[in-house]
């Protein structure tokens, strides 16, 4: 392709997380003087989400975690950033956003990376409790962990990767850990049952309890602030703090009101494109066409909340829009377990 | 030279080529990468990285 044809429309991301990020470099790597802006509601810094699971055993303070910050960032991509913005609505119309600060965000193409929510389900006293989600939950979470001190005890509902991740780094922080989930064995829908029981035993080692096949039934305060959980079984649990880890609801509403298709996540084809020719989305709150098999769920696009599908997303989504059209092509997308008592990896 | 890759994004640090954008001369083997370095792509650790063979 000749220069003259490249596209020269802005681009606007909207995310701040490793996606938004990850399309930012790889289209500026490709495209040196593109307008490229980027609209979060956070404060934009670039971190490493998966190390909000396993930083507390190192130490590590909310800050230590950013790799860069949004002006660094900033500058050495060449990009425009408005931190702190939330965008309300797409007009797709008139190719631009509203936002809560007030001004519009034209845009000539669109890339939706806005993540995921924690799922919290709706067992009573559980509004309490701490999801770990982002940097600044992080940072909460810390401090509550602080503020408890280094004998701790915490439960966390949900056993899956994430829980698991939290429950081995909590412990080896010193911190006394129960963990609650319905599953027979830990990363129930990821590993087998040799595996997850394995996990179980080594993290036992660490003086970790997991009540399994068991649903936190309800929660209350005890007169002395601790929380004590009652289990379906009749055992009950007592604990300083919550943890609540049971999965990611991909953020499907900005989407869902411009009327672009939604199935789980944002449904996007082999390119990486909504129905919507100009909107692109990646990351946590989009469902790959790319990646739907027959064997899952009769072959309805799939989410994938992982870090290897977001680069090879990224790349290509980033490619397209630089005017080289690139499908998503996913390869092998093993995922591993960061739980050093016993780590694992789930072949994808 | 040896090459590595970053287990969690698939990032390649090549030591005959370095990384001279983050200061990393060509060259420069992978025990010599400060430890405290991190993957420039996703963030990850230095011992999030694996040997490949070439």
């Amino acid at each position: 392709m000749s220069a003259a044809a490249l596209p020269s429309e802005p681009v606007v991301i909207v995310g701040c997380g490793l996606a938004g990020w990850t399309v930012a470099r790889e289209l500026r790597q490709r495209d040196k003087t593109r307008s490229i802006r980027m609209v979060c509601a956070d404060q934009g810094h670039f971190y490493s989400k998966p190390m909000l699971s396993n930083a507390l055993a190192q130490k590590k303070e909310a800050g230590n975690l950013v790799q860069k910050t949004v002006a660094q960032q900033a500058q050495a991509l060449g990009v425009e950033v408005l931190a702190r913005t939330r965008v309300l609505a797409i007009d797709r119309a008139a190719h631009r956003l509203e936002t809560a600060t007030g001004a519009p965000v034209p845009y000539g193409k669109l890339v939706l990376a806005v993540g995921a929510d924690p799922v919290r389900l709706p067992t009573p006293g559980l509004e309490d409790a701490h999801s770990v989600n982002d940097i600044d939950d992080y940072h909460g979470f810390r401090a509550a962990l602080a503020a408890a001190g280094p004998q701790a005890r915490v439960a966390i509902i949900g056993g899956g990767l994430i829980g698991s991740e939290f429950a081995n780094d909590l412990a080896i922080a010193g911190h006394r850990v129960s963990v609650v989930d319905p599953a027979p064995w830990l990363i129930g829908s990821l590993v087998s049952q040799a595996e997850g029981e394995a996990l179980r035993a080594a993290l036992a080692g660490l003086g970790v309890a997991c009540h399994l096949g068991e649903v936190a039934l309800r929660m209350e305060r005890t007169p002395g602030g601790a929380v004590r959980i009652e289990l379906r079984s009749g055992a009950q649990i007592e604990a300083d703090l919550v943890l609540s880890a049971v999965g990611l609801r991909p953020r499907t509403q900005l989407a869902q009101d411009a009327g672009l298709a939604v199935a789980r996540g944002i449904v996007v084809d082999e390119m990486g494109r909504t129905a919507d020719p100009d909107i692109y989305a990646l990351g946590d709150c989009a469902a790959y066409v790319s990646a739907a098999t027959p064997e899952r769920d009769g072959g309805s696009p799939r989410v994938l909340p992982y870090i290897l599908p977001i680069m090879t997303a990224g790349k290509a989504i980033a490619a397209t829009l630089a005017g080289q059209d690139t499908p998503i092509r996913f390869g092998p997308m093993p995922v591993r377990v960061k739980t050093p008592a016993l780590p694992l990896t789930i072949s994808g | 030279m040896k090459t590595y890759v970053c287990i969690v994004c698939g990032f390649v640090y090549d030591e005959s080529i370095g990384l001279p954008a983050e200061g990393i001369a060509a060259g420069t083997l992978w025990e010599d990468v400060p430890g405290d370095w991190s993957c420039p792509d996703c963030g990850a650790s230095k011992a999030d990285f694996e040997v490949v063979a070439i």
